[in-house]
């Protein structure tokens, strides 16, 4: 690991105001420590942000819920505002990694989690997320678990975050603090980015800005939601595809449908079309079938991946089918 | 399964540590295959953590109820203080990178990695590891299911499978729920964990041994107490 100046912020506007253009902020560390140990990352300064005031999760003045950014993932799983009325959101995050990480990642570090393909993890291999325009390793490699939406030439990677695709389906907001002490909200689908011609770059984030929240509307009732992961062992693995969808019931028929997909793009895949045909309609295996084929007809599998373009399709019905009435 | 007295005050010569490294070595000299010349199988300590340059910074350490204070080098791993600086080998190095489960201690009432935790971020947290486990020469009642139960082979991945199985104790007493937990709006406070929970809940622990099925009974044993 290369050596770096450690520093402990006793404030947010001073973690800001202290990070330097190639320093991390660091929290559970689960991500960023392997990383550096592998020379992936090499951050010349680590400012600690874990003991700020900003893991508490609470009613907020619309109704919703605000997730402070420091918020471990198993204190949000378990949070009774969040299991009672976000149980997809649970679902989502006890779908991810193993009890010991959850306890230790945050909101914000799940959100700045990195790809786990393994060309950006093989610092022998080229990489354009790695290092600029050194070239893409799984473009013509070994690509079984990688993009098949949204890739472009310079990366076929995809976003490994479980609670990110939930968090896209609840229509969540994002809180940023910027380095001029001001705050920015975008929506939680803005957040993270596809590769498009830059793949050094996961998110919108900017130099320097630190997430300090991410807030949740207000949820309608009757609500009917459902994370689905499929993975190559049933624990402690990452998704090969994942899918969380959400609907409220409105007489009889399917209002305001989310159809969010993780594991197949380089950012949480949200399936706007499918979602505007299902609006209205009922809520049966026909229509979702139907749904599904609209989600993934733009779906450009690589040499290895074809599978998932139907094991997609199946997973968006089978969520549908478990969200059904629950 | 009938009860096994295993003998816990039989110490060898020579540390366990010591003794793995030679036979690492005898392969090295007889094999002469890449493969195992002993980086392989010992995850290595970086040069850094022994040698703490004089401008180091400090860190307190709050270890089984001991408080240590220690010069160290900003990259030092909570991992490699422990075995390294502080002679507690109890906690064990398998991947170092967050896959295993080998390294799981305690950390403020929590299960983690010290493998993926800063020493420097640990100022003033509460640790246990396993020397920490037991209360004076009476074992916890997972170290004594894990005797009972003979849940283990090889023993390497046990020091965390059993700080990993005291920690799910206490989240199973909470109501935290897992992914194979059915119905997550409600909330109840402590929970009787079927086997599918207890392999869910454990997960994090790798056995290569495989002594899985063992480890399931001495935790179904405990915490169904």
């Amino acid at each position: 690991m290369k050596p770096f100046n450690f520093t402990k912020a006793n404030n947010q506007a001073e973690a800001v105001k202290s990070i330097k253009p190639d320093g991390k902020f660091i929290a559970g560390g689960t991500n960023l420590i392997d990383l550096m140990k592998e020379g992936i990352l090499q951050p010349s300064q680590l400012v600690d942000i874990s003991r700020l005031p900003l893991s508490t999760i609470q009613t907020n003045k619309s109704g919703g819920v605000t997730i402070g950014a420091l918020a471990k993932n198993s204190d949000t799983a378990n949070h009774p505002l969040i299991r009672q009325n976000y149980p997809l959101l649970a679902q989502s995050i006890l779908a991810g990694a193993s009890a010991q990480i959850r306890n230790m990642a945050t909101l914000g570090g799940n959100m700045n989690q990195q790809t786990r393909c393994a060309y950006f993890y093989d610092v022998a291999m080229p990489c354009n997320k790695r290092e600029a325009n050194s070239g893409c390793g799984a473009m013509e490699g070994l690509n079984k678990n990688h993009a098949i939406l949204g890739w472009s030439e310079s990366c076929v990677a995809t976003n490994p975050s479980d609670m990110s695709v939930a968090l896209a389906a609840l229509d969540a907001t994002v809180n940023i603090l910027g380095t001029n002490g001001k705050i920015r909200t975008i929506s939680f689908t803005d957040y993270h980015r596809l590769p498009e011609n830059d793949a050094t770059k996961d998110n919108n984030l900017k130099s320097g800005e630190l997430i300090v929240s991410v807030d949740l509307p207000k949820i309608g009732v009757p609500t009917n939601s459902h994370y689905l992961k499929v993975r190559e062992r049933t624990s402690y693995a990452f998704a090969l595809v994942s899918v969380a969808v959400v609907w409220y019931a409105k007489g009889g028929r399917i209002n305001s449908p989310r159809i969010v997909l993780g594991g197949v793009a380089h950012k949480p895949w949200r399936c706007v079309e499918a979602e505007n045909f299902l609006g209205g309609r009922i809520a049966n295996e026909e229509n979702f079938k139907q749904a599904a084929e609209i989600a993934l007809k733009d779906a450009k599998p690589l040499q290895d991946n074809a599978y998932k373009v139907t094991l997609a399709k199946r997973a968006i019905v089978r969520a549908f089918m478990n969200a059904n009435g629950k | 399964m009938d009860k096994q007295n295993f003998p816990t005050n039989q110490v060898p010569d020579e540390s366990r540590r010591d003794f793995l490294k030679k036979v690492s070595a005898v392969g090295v000299a007889t094999t002469a295959l890449t493969f195992f010349d002993g980086s392989e199988v010992f995850a290595e300590v970086p040069e850094y953590v022994n040698n703490v340059p004089a401008a180091a910074m400090s860190v307190k350490l709050n270890i089984n109820g001991t408080l240590k204070e220690l010069p160290i080098d900003s990259r030092t791993t909570l991992l490699d203080a422990l075995r390294e600086r502080l002679d507690l080998t109890g906690t064990k190095k398998g991947c170092d990178h967050g896959q295993c489960g080998a390294c799981t201690v305690i950390v403020d009432g929590r299960r983690v990695l010290s493998c993926l935790t800063l020493a420097a971020m640990c100022d003033d947290k509460k640790i246990t590891t396993i020397e920490g486990i037991a209360t004076g020469e009476t074992l916890h009642p997972i170290q004594q299911a894990f005797l009972d139960y003979d849940a283990l082979q090889c023993g390497y991945c046990t020091p965390g499978q059993i700080c990993s199985a005291v920690a799910l104790m206490q989240e199973a007493k909470n109501g935290e729920a897992s992914f194979v937990t059915e119905n997550l709006n409600v909330k109840a406070a402590n929970l009787k964990l079927s086997d599918d929970e207890i392999r869910e809940r454990m997960s994090g622990n790798i056995c290569r041994c495989g002594a899985y099925s063992n480890i399931v009974a001495a935790i179904r044993e405990v915490q169904n107490k």
